[in-house]
């Protein structure tokens, strides 16, 4: 047991009671130990999902089903639109998946954060000396890695439809890269409203209202130049249209134009609204 | 409400010979919309003992152990456990505070080890150390055995014995226990009492809220009594009981046919203060409620003068139950005042 040295406060003397003389770093978490603390954080995250392997289906058939789906449904039609067949829909398709991907993940972090966060551990957590921040990034930094592997999968059932890349290793890298920035940020969005939301179903609700018009609305499954105006001038501002467009882009070797740029201003601009005010929400809700 | 009631507010500062405070709380307010969750506590815990918090269901325990724990900010008043502010330094305090709630706070889906390792890594223990520490701990608390079991699979008892194994790990100072045995079986609940009262040998300070009586008196010596946000009585677990309801005076007659005799005349001698007696002719016995030691000489004086031969005479204070029933239930009368009960327990 420590021994604090304390002097009693005279009774009903408000604000004069004497502290502690405050210690070097006033309390704060160094970088290291926020590492440290991430990193344990994560740990429990990965054991969740060992002992529940099921958690891990969305992960594993999403992206073979969607690819079937896409392919075989709507891949002949909107091939031939394309000047092409089956095939140039593969090309076509798969990059606006990977957009797609992060959005559908960042949804279960929703459902999964209000699950969790409803649970007494987490008042265990917030009654400990780390940023209480470490326990939201250890959540997202699992979740990538779920992305990555949902974009692994995708990826490879591509290949297996006979997708082909024209564009280099760094371009297919690249739009990996730049989707797990985007699903980052869209995940910020949904632990916000896995923690404001009462129940998990509120949450996938209000999820599917927001996502379907938003996947849509894009570029990601079709071109955008059949839409009347009025959706397109939305397709255009959609940034899942520019994440998809840069995806395609870099994969195909074709020129990025500010597609890039765009998705990246989204990504950053999503998360610095909206990671302080998840933050600041875990931190309140009592 | 009965003032009368606060008895001795400075009593815990005059206690000679005691250490320092661990635990003070001034003019804690925190409002819940219109409800006032605690409406201006004050309340101090010597540094190595602990304080019972008692009080029924939505008195504002959960709330004072919440607002000292940095769960939730109070909206006025002032708070310092272990030198630390609860409000300017909620991260310093951090440091030195453990929580055990009602509700389980582990991960469910982790075996106890991975509970305990996890929470030891968070408070910076190497991981060697984290090992040790909870190998150690699950040791202590009799889980070596359950600690490879995921924690959905642990009985209640388990549960609250791992938790209390995890809020142990940092070796905090201050532990606040918020009503450490609620919906646990008596047998377990004996466990969880036990590994209290050797966590307080080995000298922690803590702060423990419970509805139950037995449980205030197995485990504090002081106590601090809480209905509707408010403090309405505070004082030694023996000191409360006898301030607040009296003693009551059982005097067993040498010939039980003597009992309404004696009792009529008891009543009719009008001592100061004697506010009845009542005989019991099934048990033998006369009870006659008492405030001080001066009326105990009194009646037995009185006996004695008129004549009566006695065979027993005892002393015994109300159960803590009645105690706090008399509190939070009939706020009508101030209690101080109130006769207390004809027919002790």
């Amino acid at each position: 047991m420590s021994t604090t040295t304390l002097t009693p406060a005279p009774a009903g003397s408000a604000g004069t009671a004497p502290s502690k003389p405050a210690v070097a770093d006033e309390g704060g978490i160094g970088l290291r130990a926020n590492l440290r603390h991430i990193g344990a954080l994560a740990r429990r995250n990965l054991l969740q999902i060992k002992k529940d392997p099921e958690s891990m289906f969305d992960v594993l058939l999403m992206p073979i089903i969607f690819i079937l789906l896409f392919v075989y449904v709507f891949g002949g039609s909107v091939g031939a639109s394309l000047g092409g067949n089956r095939q140039e829909y593969v090309n076509y398709l798969v990059p606006g998946l990977m957009a797609m991907m992060g959005l559908n993940i960042a949804m279960a972090v929703g459902t999964g954060v209000n699950d969790d966060f409803r649970k007494g551990v987490m008042d265990r957590f917030r009654t400990m000396p780390i940023a209480r921040s470490s326990v939201l990034i250890a959540k997202i930094v699992v979740e990538l890695g779920r992305l990555m592997v949902a974009m692994l999968i995708l990826l490879g059932m591509g290949f297996v439809v006979g997708m082909e890349l024209h564009g280099s290793v760094f371009g297919l890298l690249g739009a990996v890269a730049l989707s797990a920035v985007f699903g980052a940020s869209i995940m910020w969005i949904f632990i916000l409203l896995g923690l404001s939301m009462k129940t998990a179903q509120a949450v996938q609700g209000m999820a599917m209202i927001v996502l379907m018009p938003l996947q849509f609305g894009s570029s990601i499954f079709v071109p955008t130049q059949t839409m009347p105006g009025w959706l397109q001038t939305f397709t255009d501002y959609n940034p899942l249209s520019n994440l998809a467009d840069a995806a395609r882009a870099l994969m195909q070797g074709d020129p990025v134009g500010n597609s890039v740029w765009w998705t990246l201003a989204w990504a950053a601009g999503i998360t610095l609204v909206m990671a302080p005010l998840a933050v600041a929400k875990f931190r309140k809700k009592a | 409400m009965g003032a009368g009631l606060l008895v001795d507010m400075e009593r815990i500062d005059k206690n000679p010979g005691n250490g320092r405070n661990a635990v003070e709380v001034r003019g804690l307010v925190k409002h819940y919309g219109e409800t006032k969750a605690l409406d201006g506590v004050d309340l101090d815990v010597r540094e190595g003992t602990v304080l019972g918090v008692l009080g029924p269901n939505g008195a504002g325990k959960t709330t004072l152990v919440r607002c000292l724990s940095t769960l939730i900010t109070p909206d006025a008043g002032h708070a310092v456990v272990a030198g630390y502010d609860v409000v300017k330094q909620p991260r310093q305090l951090r440091r030195t505070i453990g929580l055990t709630g009602q509700y389980a706070s582990v991960d469910e889906k982790l075996s106890g080890w991975e509970n305990l390792y996890m929470i030891g890594r968070l408070l910076d223990l190497p991981r060697k150390r984290a090992r040790a520490r909870a190998d150690e701990l699950l040791e202590r608390f009799s889980l070596t055995e359950a600690g490879k079991r995921a924690c959905m699979e642990y009985s209640g008892g388990m549960r609250r014995r791992l938790d209390l194994a995890a809020s142990m790990i940092g070796s905090p100072s201050v532990l606040y226990l918020d009503e450490p045995t609620t919906g646990l079986d008596p047998r377990t609940r004996n466990e969880v009492w036990d590994e209290v009262q050797r966590m307080v040998a080995e000298g922690a300070t803590v702060l423990l809220t419970t509805q139950y009586m037995e449980e205030a008196e197995q485990l504090a010596k002081e106590l601090t009594v809480i209905d509707k946000g408010k403090i309405i009585a505070r004082g030694g677990v023996d000191e409360l009981k006898a301030k607040v309801g009296g003693r009551t005076l059982q005097i067993r007659p040498s010939d039980p046919a003597e009992l309404a005799a004696m009792a009529q005349a008891i009543r009719e001698a009008g001592l100061d203060g004697v506010a009845g007696a009542q005989a019991v002719p099934d048990e033998g016995l006369l009870y006659v409620p008492i405030l001080s030691d001066e009326q105990l000489t009194a009646v037995i004086g009185l006996l004695g003068v008129r004549g009566f031969s006695l065979a027993h005479v005892s002393t015994a204070l109300p159960s803590l139950d009645e105690v706090f029933l008399a509190i939070t239930g009939d706020k009508a009368a101030p209690l101080s005042d109130q006769a207390p009960q004809e027919v002790a327990a």
